[in-house]
């Protein structure tokens, strides 16, 4: 059905022209490409946070109680059950720091834990952004072909408004409460030390701990081979199973964008429904004052239409609590996964440039070989790592957008049946 | 009710066309004709089917056909003709005249307006409307001769003139603001209505974009590609559905706008009853101050100023015979005017009777219809979530297999 995708993943007829003109196309069997909604290029720009008030206003109407670490039992997939879990990590109560040089937010971060080698069962810590940015670069310094889940982004604006709303803070925590829980999951980072530290230390324990280590130009410099090495072309030893998983990547890459734009749309258009129906069931109520016979009737329809507005609220509110946060995740995920495909491209790319070298010095062979060893050992960890890595995160993947979509069924039908 | 016309004979606006021809000014014109036909319903026992006749109609001259019968009848509540252009349109709906989906809604409420007339006890006996139906040559002809262009009082079409009238019956004032309150009420909901449907229209059609992305998605996937493909399938279903879902809210929405036009006629005949009890008043007025001029000539004495009488004073009085004369002339209009009154008086009070008589039956219409149409506008919300429920309950079975 329709025309296939352009290259570019801009959906289709990203003509904006085409975004009103489309309804006006005839009716016909289903799936005429003009009839469907096009999307806007303008939404490429979108921030990521929406400022609008009334989309404040419908968040108000989800609870946002802290999630106590007992109550997370059911909420994540665990590879090995419920009951081998160990770790219990919460993000909560943020809360607004003013200094004479910035503003910013701190979350606190509950641990409770049955592990030996933390030192108490319980831990409670205050980090801001900054502090999970420095721990996702030591994961990927640690482990560059492991996927790193995504850190909700920083705040980019189009243009000027308060930072910091109500709604932003409440989102990114959400985001840093999983991001977190997701590491707790992973059977090699839960055991990660920069990890333990960031649950565990004190501020100041912390900020001397961040000091050490090899630090800001080590990770340019890694930056910088890898771009390098990605200017030098495909990786020619490649195995077949990278190749298939890098296909893999563009393709899930180009959907999950699409379908994070159509959620943001549908969530739009429903909000642009809601406001129209809060207009017109009180000209039902206004009308019946007018009649005598028939006033019953109109005020019945009048509050139909307001409780029809209830569920609508409810349902905007459960895609703006579940299938959006999750869509957006995976927009992210999906950059973080191209970044490891080139990352083990990169680590192969030394091996293959050793062996392209040693070559053409047949004369040190022996120190060649010793290095290229070493190399060939590292690829082989590298490769293990993420296949490993792949399929787990390919099951959640799969866990994850079966749990959202069959959530957003079930809102449908409470809609529905409300 | 019993001896109406609907009940003898079947009616029907069945097709519409398109035409072209020259008009009055000879300028080259598209229009559209319909198409009515009418059969005897009597001869329809023992199987045997009546012939039907037809004849072609376009709307300008069902607008003739109103126009005579709310001049001839206007102590009546006329029914309305359906909407001359589209109105209250969102944008999936045209605005254009020639569009096949207006052409076709228009075709319906002509054969509305048809039948409401039909079964009018008073109307229906009209023999303009009994040839509108049935005589195909020389109607307008028939109509003109009537005369009635000059019956047609210009002030009933200046609708915002106001009349001192001193002493209407309460009854019609009362049910004046109720037409003008029926009327603003039931636009701002059409109005409303309108947007929601646009918006509707909206959520719906985007869940389209699903399908198509999940179609794609569901060919790099193993073992989730079977649900999502599927899932996908049950999107485009979800998109779809709105189209039927708003055509019907339309038929909803043409209700509700031959009421919002009924409130014109409403009021037509409130203004009518206006103006005759300001020409009763006017004429009551008149009759005073001449039978007031004639005691003053009478007596001789001024009891008002006049400027006449001034003049009289100062270029000199008339003579006797010229007054005698005078006097003669005004008691002769008195008697004249004194009849007017009294049948004017007959002619207001026969009206009042006769209009409110109508008022009744349109109101008791009025709340039967309008009831129903609420019932079945709430039936197709209902039909719409059970669609709804159904798609999502697919859907989510798609979904969890996934």
């Amino acid at each position: 059905p329709g025309p296939p995708l352009p290259a570019g993943g801009e959906g289709p007829d990203a003509d904006p022209h085409l975004a009103a003109g489309a309804l006006c196309t005839a009716r016909g069997p289903l799936l005429a490409a003009a009839e469907v909604l096009a999307l806007d290029d303008e939404e490429d720009d979108l921030e990521v946070f929406s400022k609008d008030k009334s989309v404040v206003e419908v968040n108000a109407f989800s609870p946002s109680v802290p999630i106590s670490p007992s109550s997370m039992i059911n909420e994540y997939k665990f590879e090995d059950g419920p009951e081998l879990r160990d770790l219990f990590i919460t993000v909560d109560d943020p809360e607004s720091h003013i200094t004479a040089i910035e503003t910013f937010i701190t979350y606190r971060v509950v641990t409770k834990t049955s592990r030996g080698e933390f030192d108490s069962s319980e831990y409670e810590v205050r980090r801001r952004y900054q502090d999970f940015l420095w721990l996702k670069s030591k994961l990927e310094e640690a482990h560059p072909t492991l996927i790193i889940p995504p850190l909700p982004e920083k705040f980019i604006m189009k243009g000027m408004v308060e930072r910091f709303s109500d709604e932003f803070i409440e989102t990114r925590r959400k985001a840093l409460h999983k991001f977190l829980n997701r590491i707790a999951d992973h059977p090699t980072l839960t055991f990660n030390e920069d990890f333990k530290i960031f649950l565990t230390a004190q501020a100041w324990e912390l900020s001397s701990h961040k000091k050490q280590g090899p630090g800001l130009l080590s990770r340019m410099g890694q930056t910088v081979r890898a771009v390098a090495s990605s200017v030098r072309g495909a990786v020619k030893n490649r195995p077949e199973m990278f190749t298939e998983m890098n296909n893999y990547m563009e393709t899930f890459s180009q959907k999950i964008n699409l379908l994070d734009k159509i959620a943001h749309r549908i969530y739009k258009e429903e909000r642009d429904y809601f406001n129209e129906m809060k207009e017109y069931g009180p000209i039902h109520t206004l009308w019946s004052a007018s009649e005598e016979d028939i006033a019953d009737s109109l005020k019945g329809i009048a509050s139909c239409i307001d409780r029809c507005c209830k569920a609508t609220e409810k349902r905007m509110a459960g895609l703006s609590e579940n299938l959006l946060p999750i869509l957006h995740e995976y927009v992210l995920y999906s950059e973080i996964l191209m970044g490891v495909l080139k990352r083990r491209d990169q680590i192969q790319g030394e091996l293959d440039s050793k062996v392209d070298a040693s070559a053409n010095k047949k004369t040190e062979k022996d120190l060649f070989s010793e290095e290229i060893g070493k190399l060939e050992d590292k690829v082989e960890r590298a490769n293990n790592a993420l296949k490993a890595d792949w399929d787990r995160w390919k099951q959640n993947m799969q866990w994850d957008m079966r749990s959202t979509f069959t959530n957003v069924a079930e809102n449908n039908l409470r809609y529905y049946e409300e | 009710i019993e001896d109406c016309l609907a009940k003898k004979m079947e009616i029907t606006v069945s097709e519409a066309e398109k035409r072209t021809g020259r008009n009055a000014m000879n300028i080259q014109e598209t229009y559209t004709a319909y198409l009515i036909e009418t059969r005897a319903v009597e001869s329809q026992s023992e199987g045997q089917c009546a012939p039907v006749d037809s004849l072609w109609r376009r709307y300008s001259e069902f607008e003739l056909l109103r126009n005579y019968l709310s001049v001839t009848y206007p102590h009546i509540v006329v029914p309305p003709l359906p909407e001359k252009r589209a109105d209250f349109v969102w944008h999936k709906l045209s605005a254009d005249n020639m569009d096949p989906d207006f052409v076709e809604r228009r075709r319906i409420g002509l054969e509305n307006f048809l039948l409401r007339v039909a079964s009018h006890p008073v109307l229906c006996q009209d023999k303009i409307f009994y040839a509108f139906l049935t005589q195909e040559g020389g109607w307008k002809e028939m109509v003109n001769e009537t005369g009635f262009q000059l019956k047609a009082d210009s002030r009933l079409k200046a609708l915002n003139a106001t009349f001192r009238v001193k002493n209407p019956d309460k009854r019609f004032t009362e049910l004046k603001h109720y037409s003008d309150e029926l009327q603003s009420v039931i636009s701002h909901l059409l109005r409303v209505r309108a947007r929601v449907a646009d918006r509707l229209y909206g959520v719906y059609k985007v869940h389209g974009n699903y399908g198509r992305v999940f179609s794609e998605w569901s060919a790099i996937e193993k073992e989730m590609g079977d649900g999502l493909q599927s899932a996908g399938h049950h999107m485009d279903v979800y998109a779809a559905s709105i189209d039927d879902i708003l055509e019907e809210e339309e038929h909803y929405a043409d209700q509700l706008k031959e009421y919002l036009f009924y409130a014109e006629a409403l009021r037509a005949v409130c203004r009518k009853h206006e103006l005759m009890q300001y020409d009763l008043e006017m004429a009551a007025q008149d009759l005073t101050s001449k039978k007031q001029q004639c005691e003053e000539l009478a007596t001789g004495t001024v009891r008002t100023f006049s400027l006449k009488g001034m003049t009289s004073k100062l270029f000199g009085q008339e003579t006797p015979e010229q007054r005698e004369a005078k006097i003669k002339v005004l008691e002769e209009q008195i008697q004249e005017g004194e009849e007017q009154l009294k049948s004017k008086n007959l002619e207001g009070r026969d009206f009042v009777k006769s209009a409110w008589a109508d008022i009744e039956r349109f109101k008791e219409q009025k709340n039967h219809d309008l009831k129903e149409a609420l019932i079945s506008y709430a039936v197709m919300q209902i039909s719409m979530c059970k669609k709804g429920i159904q798609v999502w309950t697919n859907a989510k079975e798609c979904f969890s297999k996934m």
